[in-house]
C-alpha cells in the first residue's frame, strides 16, 4: 500500500464505522474538491451505492458552474440529493454585505444545516474537513460530538485512540464525522487524479486565474494561477507558500472568526 | 511497502519546548507559509511577546492568552525527500487524554527534556505511556542547550538520567541529541555552538524512522459490517494483520467454522487476487451465514477466545475507576461489558516508587495491571504478537476512559 492507499483505507474505514453506528446519518457536499473527494469515497465504501442522502447546503450565493456540476454528479451517481436554504433569511436578503460575514455564514449556513438536521432527524453528518486547512481544524477528531446548538466543546474532546470513537449520542447530540481529516490539499489532488475523480471546474486557470478554495461567488477570490489541469496544480503546490484558505474572507475578519464559526457548529 | 510519509508526535514536560521545536522543523524546512508566520507575529504583538513560534500549533484563543497547549493537532512539512506529519501533544497532566490521542496514531516519537530543568514527572509519563502504545522508533532531544552554555558534561548528566528512565520501559532511543529549537541549534542543520557532538540533526534523525512495516503475520479481518450489494452479500471490515488471497481457506473464529474466500471486493476493481495489511475491503466467503459485526476471520495460529483479560491500562479521563463500576470493552469491531475484577498493581508513572497492590480505584492519569471479566468471549492476540488484536478501549457510560495492552498468556 502506498500512501494514497493507506489514506483511503482510513477513510473508508471512518465511513463504514459511521454508518453503522448511524442509520440516520448523511453528507454535506459543499460540492467543493474535497466533499467531492469525500462523496467519491463513499461510493468506494458501500461498493458505488451511497446509502444516505447527500446534503447541499445552498446560500444563494454560489457559482452557477457549482449548480450545474452539482446536479450532474447528482444525476450520474444516482444521489439521493437535499438541497437546504434558509429561505427566510435569503428573502430578508441576507448577505455579505448586509451585517458581517460572520452572521451571514451562520444564517445561511449554520442554519441553515440545522434545519435539514431538525427536518430529516439526522444523527450523523460526514464533512470532508482536512486538518491542513487551517489551525482550528487541526485539533478536530474524527468523530465530533455537537449539541443542539451545535456547539463544539473544544476544550474537553472525547479521546480517540486506535480508531475506537466516542459515538454514543445522547438524545441532545448529533455527531460530525470527518473521514478526510489526515488528507493534506497535495493528498487530495494526487488523490484526484489517481482516481480521475470529476472536479468543477473554478479549480482549473482560466485567463491566468483558478479558485484554490471555493464557496459563495462575493467572498472568494481567485488566485493567480495558470495551473490548468490537475496535474499542474500538483506541481503549483509543491512550491506555493501561500495558505489554501488565502482567498476565503470569513477567515480574515478577524484571528478567532474561524474558531468562533466553528463553535457555533460552522462546517 | 512503499510510504514516503512519517507521522511522528512530539511529547515530553510542559514548557520543555515542544511547540517551539515544531515551529522551528517548520521555519527552517521553509515549510511556513508568509502569511501564517505574519498572523502569529501579529498576534504575538497584540498578546506583547516575542515571535511564538507555538502559536503555530496552539491556533485555539485560550491556548495563546494561557501559553499553552490544551488539545492535540497536526501539521505538515515536506522536505526533497519526504512528507512529515507533526502531531503535536500537550504537556499537561489534566490534558493526557489529548496527549494520547495524539501520541496512538503516530509511527515514532521525538521525547524533549530540558536541558536545564531535566527529567521531569510529565517526561516520565510520557516515556512510559510511549512503551505502551508500542511506540519503538523513539529520538531524545536535550533542548535548550544555550541556557546551559552549551555544556557537554549537563547533557550528558540529563542524557543518562533519561536513558536510565527508558531503558526500565524497555524503551532503546535511536538517538539522543542536544539542540536550541530556539536557536537552531542541531534541528535541521548541525550546530557550531555544538562542536563536540557528531551525531545527526533531528531532521536527519527523523529521517532514518520507518513508516508502517507490513510484517509476515497470520491472517485477521474483524468482521465490521455486511452489505447487502446487488443481491450479493458482502463482508466489509479492514485487514488488520496478514494478507488475504481469493481461494484461501480461512476459519470464522466467533464460530469456530472453516470455510474459504470466494471473492475479495474493492469498488472499480475486478475480481482482485489478494488484499494486504491496512487495506479496507469487502470478502465473499463461501459459507458465510450469520456472520456479522465482531466476528473475526482469520487464519493459523488463531486468535485466542477468552472472557477473562489479563493486560495493563492506563487512564486518560478525568475521572476515577472504582471497582465494580460497570464498563464496556472495545477491541477492533468487537464490543462486550464487564468489569475490571481485579487491579493487580497500579501506580502514577510520573513517580514509578509507589506501586499499589489490591487497590480500589483506578485515578487520573494512572496505569494499572488489571484483569477484567466480560459477559463473553472476545478475542484478542497478545499486543507483543499483534498490537491490532491486542489493544482495547474501555467505555464508562459512552465515554472513552482507559486505553490498554493484552498481555500474554
Amino acid at each position: 500500500m502506498d500512501h494514497l492507499d493507506q489514506l483511503e483505507s482510513k477513510s473508508i474505514y471512518i465511513i463504514r464505522e459511521a454508518y453503522y453506528r448511524f442509520k440516520d446519518i448523511a453528507m454535506l457536499w459543499s460540492v467543493g474538491k474535497d466533499s467531492t473527494t469525500l462523496l467519491w469515497l463513499c461510493r468506494k465504501a458501500f461498493f458505488g451505492k451511497v446509502p444516505f442522502p447527500i446534503i447541499h447546503i445552498d446560500t444563494g450565493y454560489k457559482f452557477p458552474e457549482m449548480y450545474e456540476f452539482r446536479d450532474r454528479l447528482a444525476r450520474e451517481w444516482g444521489l439521493n440529493l437535499i438541497v437546504g436554504r434558509n429561505e427566510e433569511k435569503i428573502k430578508e436578503g441576507m448577505g455579505p454585505f448586509k451585517g458581517s460575514k460572520l452572521e451571514c455564514c451562520t444564517e445561511l449556513k449554520t442554519n441553515a444545516l440545522k434545519q435539514v438536521i431538525a427536518k430529516y432527524g439526522l444523527k450523523a453528518i460526514l464533512l470532508g474537513i482536512r486538518r491542513d486547512e487551517h489551525g482550528i481544524r487541526a485539533k478536530e477528531r474524527y468523530f465530533s460530538p455537537r449539541d443542539t446548538q451545535f456547539k463544539w466543546n473544544y476544550e474537553d474532546q472525547p479521546a480517540e485512540i486506535w480508531d475506537q470513537y466516542k459515538s454514543k449520542v445522547e438524545e441532545e447530540e448529533h455527531f460530525r464525522i470527518h473521514p478526510l481529516l489526515h488528507f493534506t490539499e497535495l493528498d487530495v489532488w494526487e488523490y484526484v487524479k489517481r482516481e480521475n475523480i470529476p472536479i468543477v471546474e473554478l479549480y482549473f486557470a482560466k485567463d491566468g486565474k483558478r479558485f484554490r478554495s471555493i464557496g459563495c461567488v462575493p467572498c472568494c477570490s481567485p488566485i493567480e494561477s495558470n495551473a490548468s489541469s490537475v496535474d499542474e496544480i500538483i506541481e503549483e503546490l509543491k512550491i506555493s507558500k501561500t495558505p489554501e484558505r488565502a482567498g476565503r474572507a470569513q477567515d480574515k475578519e478577524d484571528t478567532y472568526t474561524m474558531q468562533k464559526l466553528r463553535a457555533l457548529g460552522y462546517m | 511497502m512503499t510510504d514516503d510519509s512519517l507521522k511522528f508526535v512530539i511529547v515530553g514536560h510542559v514548557d520543555h519546548g515542544k511547540s517551539t521545536l515544531i515551529g522551528r522543523l517548520l521555519y527552517d524546512t521553509s515549510s511556513l507559509p508568509e502569511e501564517k508566520f505574519e498572523e502569529i507575529r501579529a498576534t504575538s504583538e497584540i498578546l506583547g511577546k516575542e515571535v511564538e513560534f507555538a502559536f503555530l500549533m496552539d491556533a485555539l484563543k485560550e491556548e495563546r492568552e494561557r501559553g499553552i497547549t490544551i488539545d492535540t493537532a497536526q501539521i505538515f512539512f515536506r522536505t526533497p525527500e519526504r512528507t512529515y506529519v507533526i502531531i503535536d501533544a500537550p504537556g499537561h497532566k489534566e490534558f493526557i487524554k489529548n496527549m494520547i490521542t495524539g501520541a496512538s496514531q503516530a509511527e515514532a516519537a521525538v521525547l524533549i527534556v530540558d536541558a536545564d530543568e531535566g527529567v521531569r514527572e510529565q517526561t516520565k509519563r510520557h516515556g512510559y505511556l510511549l512503551s505502551m502504545l508500542g511506540l519503538r522508533q523513539v529520538c531524545v532531544v536535550i533542548n535548550k542547550m544555550d541556557l546551559v552554555g552549551y555544556s557537554r558534561e549537563r547533557f550528558e548528566e540529563v542524557k543518562g538520567d533519561i536513558a536510565a528512565y527508558l531503558s526500565d520501559l524497555g524503551i532503546f532511543p535511536s538517538f539522543v541529541i542536544p539542540i536550541s529549537a530556539l536557536r537552531g541549534d542541531n534541528v535541521a542543520s548541525p550546530s557550531p555552538n555544538l562542536k563536540w557532538y557528531s551525531g545527526p540533526t533531528v531532521l536527519e534523525a527523523l529521517g532514518t524512522f520507518e513508516g508502517i512495516k507490513i510484517e509476515k503475520r497470520p491472517f485477521r479481518f474483524p468482521v465490521q459490517d455486511v452489505y447487502q450489494v446487488d443481491g450479493k452479500s458482502i463482508l466489509v471490515g479492514r485487514v488488520e494483520s496478514g494478507e488475504v488471497r481469493r481461494g484461501q481457506k480461512v476459519v470464522v473464529t466467533g464460530k469456530g467454522e472453516e470455510t474459504s474466500v470466494v471473492s475479495i471486493e474493492k469498488f472499480l476493481v475486478e475480481n482482485p487476487e489478494k488484499a494486504q495489511y491496512g487495506e479496507s475491503i469487502g470478502l465473499c466467503l463461501k459459507r458465510q451465514e450469520g456472520i456479522g459485526r465482531g466476528d473475526v476471520i482469520a487464519s493459523e495460529p488463531l486468535p485466542r477466545a477468552t472472557d477473562t483479560l489479563r493486560g495493563s491500562i492506563f487512564w486518560m479521563e478525568n475521572l476515577p475507576y472504582r471497582k465494580g463500576d460497570k464498563v464496556a470493552f472495545r477491541c477492533v469491531t468487537q464490543e462486550a461489558e464487564g468489569e475490571i475484577e481485579e487491579i493487580l498493581r497500579k501506580y502514577d508513572p510520573a513517580s514509578m516508587e509507589k506501586k499499589e497492590e489490591g487497590a480500589q480505584e483506578i485515578l487520573p492519569a494512572e496505569v494499572a495491571e488489571v484483569v477484567i471479566k466480560l459477559d463473553h468471549p472476545v478475542l484478542v492476540d497478545p499486543f507483543s504478537f499483534i498490537p491490532e488484536m491486542g489493544r482495547f478501549v474501555i467505555e464508562v457510560g459512552g465515554i472513552p476512559v482507559a486505553g490498554g495492552i493484552v498481555s500474554e498468556g
